[in-house]
């Protein structure tokens, strides 16, 4: 002890003339720039896909409607809704929001003020678990509008924004061949991509087929194919090809989609279907004995509406029989889809499991012709047809009724039947949609084989960009070897003679709709371009062949603007209980549609004609 | 222990060889006390039941359970991410370290690489988490004397530090900062010019406290002889930290078992020889000074830019292979560890956290507390820095 430890704790004296550091009210700090408080939300960024609801561990989160705010694809239409009687502050569903539209501000004051000060006192108001509820960004809070607060770092995600890319062949592999081009994920792959979904199920409201996706991805990254399958055939009876060729409505709208890649749920759908042997399909599927009920369905078309209303139906106990124009089933999917991208014995798989459930099944039995639909009401319970677009549509240009110039569904059935047709060294493809690229790439490996060189170029009137086949389709195309020019329209077929072609003017295409969104293209006459050919492709839409269904029975059914069939929510044609309809000729075009429109046709067969016994 | 001058010892009951005593309740000559729960004079939620003959301990318990949530056990029903929220309330006044071991723990099993960045991030979190825990024990140790000046001054000091954090986590106090694979952002702009100023502001308060607390006939008065840890207990025990340090055994998890960036770092383990609650001040003062060092050295040497975190699968459905691990740390008092087991699920098997307080309050306390006046019993039990929260998880 010294004189030291008696005088020196008198310093603390020394500060008596500073200013405190202590901030009075009511002046405020401000929260930093980073600080986690209140939530604020964009509305108009947010999905609704309830991904920060799944990872709140305090379950502080759930979903609400909003006024103002509709479901649509890609959008569930609800909100989240935070509690902060639960909140922790955690921040971790700001990081996993599938939009970037949740963030916190800087703001941490909420207080009963003015003249709600009064239900402070009033316990039972004040008390309420409700007082802490509040709907993020739809609540006009102060801090709404917070510059200030966490936001979710830049190169820091809970989830991979990035897609697993499948391996596939090279332009050089494949360019003159008709092998599949895609080769499938791996195990490891295929888990990875499962790995980024979030779950929250908007792509199965998207899908027309509403398939269990978040589910059969988890089976996926659970490495359960046999619980992937059973779940892929709840809605969907033809996995192997929608693996493969689905138009994936479903991720258009993939939340992950939002700020990365969307998942690629087709690939993982392949993937399973992929994964798992024919033989033990039935015995997964549980469809080993089926109780038969005794009654007959007839399905006119084997694609995809009738083979999935075929599926349904034998599930159910029908007995059921399709009766198909072509000598194999699958309709378009077989006849107008080139096998390089879907393989035939692809197609075989799905079908042949459908057939092992008891399905008949008459090719080359046209009904119209062979059969007439009067006969099959006649013979069977219910009628379900399906019979697709197998007619092309023409430009309706002088000479595109010449010899040589040809319907791209009908060459892509050609190829499908392995006839031999006329191709020669130069072709024109009018159409940009998915169709066009197929009949291009097609026809572009058959002329590599038997030239050595690919002289084809598709033209269509949209621009790049813009242009109705998927992105990937054109790139592929050009590194096959084909010529691709957007935003150019068909003027002028020149001939030489009956026989032969000169070629295809076309100009620059400056709109394509008018002002009230018809179709009617302005053209930059002084851009015009000209492409020799000795065969000019038309491929700018399908219509229906529906001469099989009687006059006096045609008289009686509805159609659409679209010269669809109208139909009720069963699919059953009005006035006619007997008969009903799916697929192209009645919504769409495309697959998943119809084997959507199958299994609700199946179902709706079936409560008619309990309905019927009854 | 402390001559308080009681000379007539007869009247106290024998003290056995294992230093327990035979007391007879019923003898009427002693008192029961309750200090804690609620009790200026503990050191958060727990208490220690004191028997007492006359102003002298003869016994003392600690009761603990006040604060149990059962942290372990919800840990094996919720995603390794969602555990983070989680295991910093295991510690309130020091969050980080728990943030840490789990982390650690997790990417062991894992068999993640941490990048550089994260790791000197993380390296800074926990120096700044130690040197805003000890500001506060400062500030009770004196409080606990009645001290209320220097007290306050440590307080604004910790303060600073919990601003920086706001700064730089967006939270005071439960930061979330680290996750698995490494931190959420690299240092937001600003944040090291920043810590500087803050670092510089406190370095002449602190040197205050030194002046006024460090020599002051009060406090050495009161402070010196008072609480004596015995250097022989120290591995009996399992007393580690600035307890083991007060009594000259240079433990230290940050120089014993290196982690982080801490072999990159200059420092030696701060100790002290008298082991007392005097000596234990002092240390825990150069330990502060030691931090505020260290941070310099880790501000100089953290990169702005570059990769802060691994690439990991989804945190949704984040599995991690069966297996087992311990991971420790040197916290302000003492080891602090994380035992993890992992089956190949989702979640967690089990997890098991060992805090230092428990060691500290429960067993070490009760044996110090005896023959201890009543009036030295708080600053006795602050002196071992003990935290209630992770005494009981
Ligand atoms: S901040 Fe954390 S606790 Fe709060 S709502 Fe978000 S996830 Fe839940
Ligand atoms: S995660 Fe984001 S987009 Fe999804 S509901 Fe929550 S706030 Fe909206
Ligand atoms: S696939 Fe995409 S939209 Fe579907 S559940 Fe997963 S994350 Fe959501």
């Amino acid at each position: 002890m010294s004189w030291k430890d008696v005088l020196y704790p008198f310093s603390v004296w020394k500060n008596i003339l500073k200013d405190p550091v202590t901030i009075r009210k009511p002046e405020e700090r401000e929260g930093s720039s980073r600080y986690r408080g209140f939530h604020i939300n964009d509305l108009e960024k947010c999905i609704g896909c309830g991904t920060c609801e799944e990872i709140c561990q305090n379950a502080a989160i759930d979903l609400v409607p909003v006024e103002g705010i509709v479901a649509k694809p890609g959008d569930s239409g609800l909100r989240p809704r935070v509690d902060y009687g639960r909140c922790c502050w955690c921040a971790l569903c700001v990081d996993i929001c599938t939009t970037n539209s949740l963030g916190m501000s800087n703001k941490f004051r909420w207080s009963v003020e003015g003249e709600n000060a009064d239900k402070a006192i009033d316990r039972e108001k004040f008390g309420s678990p409700d007082d802490y509820l509040f709907v993020i960004g739809a609540e006009n809070k102060y801090w709404d509008n917070s510059e200030m607060g966490y936001r979710k770092p830049d190169n820091y995600d809970l989830t991979s924004p990035v897609r697993v890319n499948m391996d596939h062949l090279s332009a050089l592999e494949r360019q003159d061949s008709f092998i599949e081009m895609m080769k499938g994920y791996s195990k490891e792959q295929a888990q990875r991509e499962a790995d980024r979904c979030v779950e929250c199920g908007i792509c199965t409201a998207a899908c027309p087929a509403h398939m269990g996706i978040p589910a059969y991805i988890k089976a996926v990254r659970e490495d359960d194919m046999e619980e992937g399958l059973r779940i892929l055939y709840e809605t969907n009876p033809l996995p192997e090809i929608c693996g493969r060729i689905c138009t994936h409505k479903c991720e258009t709208v993939c939340s992950i989609g939002n700020k990365g890649e969307p998942l690629s749920i087709r690939w993982l759908k392949r993937y399973i279907a992929d994964n798992v042997p024919s033989e033990k399909y039935k015995e997964i599927l549980g469809t080993d004995k089926i109780e038969q009920n005794g009654k007959k369905v007839a399905i006119v078309g084997s694609g995809p509406s009738g083979l999935s209303a075929a599926h349904y139906l034998a599930m159910m106990g029908y007995e059921v029989t399709i009766f198909e124009a072509l000598p194999e089933a699958g309709g378009m999917m077989r006849y107008g889809i080139p096998e390089y991208r879907l393989p035939y014995d692809q197609i075989d798989k799905d079908v042949n499991y459908i057939l092992s459930l008891g399905v008949t099944l008459k090719t080359n039995t046209m009904v119209g012709k062979e059969i007439t639909l009067e006969q099959l009401k006649e013979q069977y319970d219910a009628v379900f047809a399906g019979t697709g677009l197998h007619m092309g549509r023409s430009t309706m240009l002088e000479n595109a009724d010449h010899k040589k110039v040809l319907q791209s569904i009908d060459l892509l059935r050609k190829i499908a039947l392995g006839e031999d047709f006329y191709v020669p060294e130069k072709i024109v493809v009018i159409g940009g949609g998915n169709v066009a690229m197929d009949i291009t790439r097609s026809l572009a490996r058959i002329q590599r084989k038997k030239y050595g060189r690919v002289n084809i170029t598709a033209t269509c009137l949209e621009p790049h960009g813009g242009m109705l086949a998927d992105e990937e389709e054109v790139v592929e195309a050009r590194e096959e070897g084909a010529t691709i020019t957007p935003a150019y329209g068909p003027q002028r077929i020149d001939i030489v003679d009956d026989e032969n072609l000169k070629g295809l003017e076309v100009a620059k295409c400056l709109a394509i709709f008018d002002k009230e969104g018809r179709f009617s293209p302005k053209f930059d006459l002084d851009d015009r371009q000209f492409y020799e050919a000795d065969m000019i492709v038309e491929s700018i839409g399908q219509g229906a062949d529906l001469s099989y269904i009687p006059k006096q029975l045609n008289d009686n059914i509805e159609y659409s603007p679209r010269r669809q069939i109208v139909a009720d929510p069963d699919f059953q044609v009005k006035n006619q209980p007997w008969l009903f309809v799916g697929g192209d000729i009645v919504k769409g075009p495309d697959v998943i549609t119809g084997i959507s429109n199958g299994h609700l046709a199946a179902v709706g067969i079936d409560r008619y004609l309990n309905k019927k016994e009854d | 222990m402390l001559d308080y001058g009681l000379k007539n010892r007869e009247l106290f009951p024998e003290t056995k060889s294992d230093g327990t005593v035979d007391i007879d309740l019923s003898s009427g000559k002693y008192t029961k006390v309750w200090q804690g729960p609620n009790h200026p004079g503990i050191t958060g939620n727990m208490s220690l039941e004191l028997t007492l003959l006359g102003d002298e301990v003869m016994e003392s318990k600690t009761h603990v359970g006040y604060l149990h949530r059962g942290f372990e056990k919800l840990m094996e029903r919720r995603r390794f991410i969602n555990n983070f929220p989680l295991v910093c309330r295991i510690c309130v006044p020091e969050p980080d370290f728990n943030e840490y071991c789990y982390a650690a723990a997790l990417e062991e099993l894992a068999g993640v690489e941490v990048p550089e960045n994260a790791l000197w991030i993380r390296t800074l979190i926990l120096e700044m988490a130690r040197l805003q825990s000890y500001l506060m024990w400062l500030s009770g140790q004196v409080g606990a004397f009645g001290f209320g000046i220097p007290s306050q001054w440590m307080l604004y000091c910790r303060d600073r530090v919990l601003d920086m954090f706001e700064e730089l986590s967006g939270a005071r106090i439960y930061h979330i900062y680290m996750l698995p694979g490494g931190v959420r952002d690299n240092l937001p702009k600003g944040f090291k010019a920043k810590m500087r100023e803050t670092l510089n502001d406190i370095v002449p308060l602190l040197r205050d406290y030194e002046r006024v607390v460090f020599n002051n006939a009060v406090f050495k008065k009161r402070a010196k002889g008072l609480g004596y840890i015995n250097p022989d207990w120290i591995e009996e025990y399992g007393i580690t930290g600035p307890n083991a340090r007060g009594a000259g055994v240079p433990k230290d998890v940050r120089k014993d078992n290196p982690y982080l960036k801490y072999p990159e770092l200059e420092f030696l383990p701060v100790t002290e020889t008298d082991s007392d609650v005097y000596a234990r001040a002092h240390l825990r003062w150069r330990d502060v000074m030691m931090s505020v060092d260290l941070i310099r050295q880790i501000l100089e040497r953290t990169p702005d830019e570059g990769a802060f975190k691994a690439d990991l699968p989804s945190m949704l459905h984040w599995k991690i292979p069966a297996g087992e691990t311990y991971v420790n740390a040197e916290c302000t008092r003492g080891e602090y560890g994380y035992y993890i087991v992992t089956d190949g699920s989702g979640y967690p098997r089990r997890v098991n956290v060992r805090g230092p307080s428990y060691t500290h309050a429960v067993t070490l306390a009760e044996k110090m507390m005896v023959n201890c006046n009543i009036a030295d019993v708080a600053a006795t039990l602050v002196s071992l820095h003990t935290y209630p929260p992770e005494v009981e998880r």
